[in-house]
């Protein structure tokens, strides 16, 4: 369904634009419908980058992302964008800021409508939105009429996804969507994502968090200064991580039943076998290599 | 004991009213102990960690008293608290990496600072020089500005500054969160190295992380809505909460390799009450399955079993 | 505040054909009326602006004539007295707050239409455009403007209010660009104006209900600004020389009130009122902008 093929990201730095940052390098991967798959990194790998080019907000330096066999990248023209929000959209991460703070909050799906349903009617419309917001399980006396300061950013963030809900998807991008929840509530979120995923909606799930990615994904991406370290259904991703940098992450993820301690025990009890990792052949490229069927590892960066 | 604080009240002067931030709270904190002090948004934990250092002017001490090492400690009166602070009590802010003043390289701030405080920075200076090793950085960063600083090097310089003086009790606050892992778990186990090493004698560690918390605190306490539900060890916390509010909140969790195919996960129905007009008895009982009658009085913070305490009518 | 916003809540299900914009309007109204800043800012600035439009038609067309006795105070024949020459100060003063209305108007509004618009385009776009403009701005801005103005006034003919509250316009413009140019490139990165474009939203629609709203005071207070400097550079123009022949204005009169030596002659009537009205005018409206700000801003409703 979604397809990203070389895809990079150049940045311009510095006084007159000297610098080159590269974003993102060489990055493939594919999203199927019904399927999640995380996009986890640290800070500067990349991984919103990748997120907003998927969007449409910003346009890749070089490589194609195609959905549904339309390049994206070769979209021009205001109604073609439309057309293509209209079955892919985005969830970012911080609540509040998505939210005009000076309308209502129900303004987000009010937008939607004069964009894409001018000729629904009052009622129509009224039903649809009272669909949407129990797929995400919200009373709808708690938050139609309410300002975004009166709601909780829990709240807000399944509003969002509601809003999403009410075109007709096949693609979320949800970027750090649960990093300002508390505890209590995140989870309620990542559950909802798996209940979208049952009906059919292909997600990419961008996240910082190990912990986050591996419980809703099929498939999970790392990603290291902007290139793809490791890649591949996410129980072989985290049970047999083949990359250095995978296995350092994750021994240094705070768990809440091992302390450190006792998982760099393990690993010195018990080390994993190295890997040999593929080689760049210039700065740009990023090669991936197939360990076992469809586990990938990626070039090693120091 | 290092720190015992009884009964203490803080609350928010707010146009509509005071905020019951923090609605009486009771804990002792031991020699060489690091506390970890975990809460959701708005439950108070901040409040505790900055009432002990400072009030800003909105805050107020309305209630109790706080004791470090014997001697009473006097919270609500800012001329007062200025000997203790930063000799006896330190406090590494949330946004620390953002406390140092961009202009000046770290070398002249430190020195600016300890001559504030009335010490020679000449005295200290092969200490300074050698706890900066100890956390990893060349002393070389002192003759840096913030900005060439990472993250993780500004937050351990910080780190550094604030117990050079050996304080007696270290408050930090939310110190990893805008932390990449790695770089996250290097900061915490330097936390631990210098507790170990006696640069401080005790900690407690403010942190919406539950999981963090648990790899390097002694013992946890976990605040709800300006109140302490429970304390105890790590282990105990984590393992066998006693509390409804600290074993939902353990259960909502995922951990590495949970996913939904092995069951899912489950959020706490509700929102923490408004501290505006906060209810009266357990401020837990409009979410808590096991809420009864009883509830509508406020339960007192009780020892279970020895080292374990807990605020709810049904583990009394 | 509950009862407040559970009020249009029950419109809502009863189904409205154009909720949103009905909502906000009434929901506005509701908080205006309650607001005593913007109500008395409002009715001071009101009552000046009847008074600038009403009042030269109960008093002489020609204001400086020398009707009257000399320096005589306020009474009941010449509610404001005359000064040294015999004009009267009333219906100078009438006719002056009718010019310094619009002198603001012209000169305020020509300067708020180009620096809002290429603070707009400049803020939101960025890149290559933004370079351009802020090139355009910076020039403007560092030619000296009022002796462009006096240059320029002299060689053309026309000597109107009109024409000099285009030019004082034409060149007061750029520091309003680079305000509302600095705020649309902070509110241009917010996430709700992504969620706006992946919305479908064209970028005017962008910029007029997601970005100007958000600004609409900081809009408001520019062209407060940009009103009271245009009265005050017409002032200015009005003293040197270049201003409009046979004019009334309230700057006029205080100069002329100060370069006969009213204050040490202890004739206050001549230089009051007019330093009064002017103080006056912009202060409320400055008062006015404050009680908009608190209107327009729900989190400033609730404190």
């Amino acid at each position: 369904m979604l397809e990203l093929k070389h895809v990079h990201k150049v940045y311009r730095v510095g006084a007159f634009g000297g610098g080159r940052l590269r974003a993102v390098r060489d990055v493939n991967l594919t999203v199927e419908p019904g399927e999640v798959v995380s996009l986890i990194g640290e800070s500067g790998s990349g991984k919103s980058t990748i997120g907003k080019m998927v969007l449409g907000l910003t346009r890749p330096s070089a490589g194609s992302i195609t959905f549904e066999g339309t390049d994206i990248t070769t979209i021009r023209g205001h109604s073609a964008r439309k057309e293509y929000y209209r079955r892919v959209q985005g969830v970012f991460q911080d609540p509040f800021s998505c939210f005009n703070p000076i309308f209502k909050a129900d303004r987000v799906f009010e937008m939607i409508r004069t964009s894409y349903f001018p000729e629904t009617s009052a009622p129509v419309w009224r039903e649809k939105v009272l669909d949407a917001l129990a797929t995400v399980r919200l009373d709808p006396d708690n938050v139609l009429g309410k300002y975004p300061h009166q709601l909780s950013g829990g709240q807000l963030q399944r509003l969002l996804i509601a809003r999403a809900l009410l075109l007709d998807i096949k693609l979320l991008v949800a970027d750090e969507i649960i990093s300002m929840l508390d505890a209590s509530t995140r989870i309620d979120v990542l559950n909802l994502l798996a209940d979208l995923k049952e009906r059919g909606l292909g997600i990419l799930f961008v996240t910082h968090d190990l912990s986050l990615g591996n419980y809703v994904s099929d498939r999970s991406v790392i990603l290291r200064k902007g290139a793809i370290a490791e890649m591949g259904p996410t129980s072989k991703v985290f049970d047999n991580p083949l990359h250095p940098y995978s296995r350092h992450l994750l021994s240094c993820v705070p768990q809440l039943h091992r302390t450190w301690a006792e998982v760099d025990a393990e690993l010195e009890a018990n080390p994993p076998e190295d890997v040999v990792l593929p080689v760049a052949a210039d700065d740009a490229s990023a090669p991936l290599l197939e360990v076992e069927e469809g586990h990938f590892v990626g070039i090693d960066q120091g | 004991m290092t720190l015992r604080v009884n009964d203490l009240k803080v609350y928010y002067q707010t146009l509509r009213g005071d905020v019951h931030a923090l609605d009486g709270v009771t804990f002792d904190l031991a020699d060489g102990e690091i506390m970890g002090l975990a809460g959701e948004s708005g439950c108070g934990k901040t409040t505790l960690g900055k009432s002990l250092i400072r009030l800003d002017s909105r805050m107020r001490h309305v209630g109790g008293t706080v004791e470090l090492d014997g001697k009473d400690v006097p919270i609500g009166d800012d001329e007062a608290m200025v000997p203790f602070r930063y000799h006896e009590i330190s406090l590494i802010p949330q946004y620390a990496m953002s406390a140092l003043n961009p202009t000046r390289k770290i070398g002249r701030m430190v020195n600016e600072l300890l001559r504030a405080r009335g010490v020679r920075p000449a005295d200290i200076a092969d200490e300074l020089k050698r706890r900066l090793e100890l956390v990893g950085l060349d002393p070389d960063v002192l003759d840096r500005f913030p900005i060439e600083l990472s993250g993780g090097m500004k937050q351990r310089v910080v780190m550094v500054i604030s117990t050079l003086l050996n304080p007696s009790l270290l408050i930090a606050d939310e110190v990893t969160s805008a932390l990449d892992v790695s770089t996250q778990r290097a900061v915490a186990e330097s936390l631990v190295e210098f507790r170990d090493r006696e640069y401080v004698k005790s900690m407690i560690f403010v942190t919406h992380d539950i999981s963090l918390v648990y790899q390097m605190a002694d013992t946890i306490m976990v605040m709800y809505a300006g109140h302490i539900v429970e304390k105890a060890s790590a282990k105990t916390v984590i393992n066998e909460p006693r509390h409804p509010y600290t074993q939902m909140l353990i259960g909502a969790l995922p951990e590495v390799g949970s996913t939904t195919v092995q069951g899912r996960l489950e959020g706490i129905p509700g929102t923490p009450p408004g501290l505006l007009d906060p209810p009266t008895g357990c401020r837990f009982k409009d979410r808590c399955p096991l809420a009864f009658d009883k509830c509508s009085e406020r339960p007192p913070l009780v020892e279970i079993e020895p080292g374990h305490w807990a605020a709810c009518w049904k583990t009394g | 505040m509950t009862n407040v916003a559970g009020a249009p809540g029950t419109a809502d299900t009863a189904g409205a054909p154009e909720p949103a914009g009905e909502r906000k309007v009434s929901e506005t109204l509701h908080f205006a009326r309650r607001n005593p800043k913007l109500l008395i800012g409002l009715g001071i600035v009101l009552a000046f602006l009847l008074l600038g439009v009403l009042g030269p038609f109960f008093v002489s067309d020609t204001p400086n004539d020398y009707v009257g006795p000399k320096s005589q105070p306020p009474g009941g024949e010449y509610w404001f007295g005359t000064n040294t020459f015999g004009q009267d100060i009333w219906a100078q003063f009438v006719y002056g707050v009718r010019a310094t209305f619009l002198i603001g108007v012209f000169g305020g509004g020509v300067a708020f239409l180009i620096g809002t618009a290429v603070g707009f385009v400049a803020g939101y776009k960025g890149g290559i455009v933004d370079e351009i403009l802020n090139m355009l701005t910076n020039v403007v801005l560092v030619l000296p403007a009022l002796v462009v103005l006096i240059v320029a006034i002299a060689y053309l003919d026309v000597r109107g209010l009109f024409m000099q509250g285009v030019f004082i316009g034409l060149t007061t413009w750029p520091w309003a660009a680079r305000a509302v140019r600095s705020q649309a490139l902070s509110l241009a990165t917010r996430d709700y104006v992504d969620l706006a474009r992946l919305s479908g939203r064209r970028t005017w629609k962008i910029i007029t209900t997601e970005i100007a709203p958000n600004m609409s005071s900081y809009l408001v207070m520019s062209f407060i600004l940009l009103f009271g400097g245009a009265v005050l550079t017409a002032e200015g123009l009005d003293f040197i020389g270049p201003g409009p022949s046979n004019g009334v204005s309230l700057g006029l009169m205080l100069e002329s009130a100060v370069q006969w030596s009213a204050l040490t002659l202890g004739m206050w009537w001549w230089f009051v009122p007019p330093g009064l009205g002017i103080t006056v005018i912009v202060g409320s409206l400055y008062i006015l902008n404050v009680g908009l700000d608190e209107v327009f801003n729900p989190k400033l409703r609730e404190l």
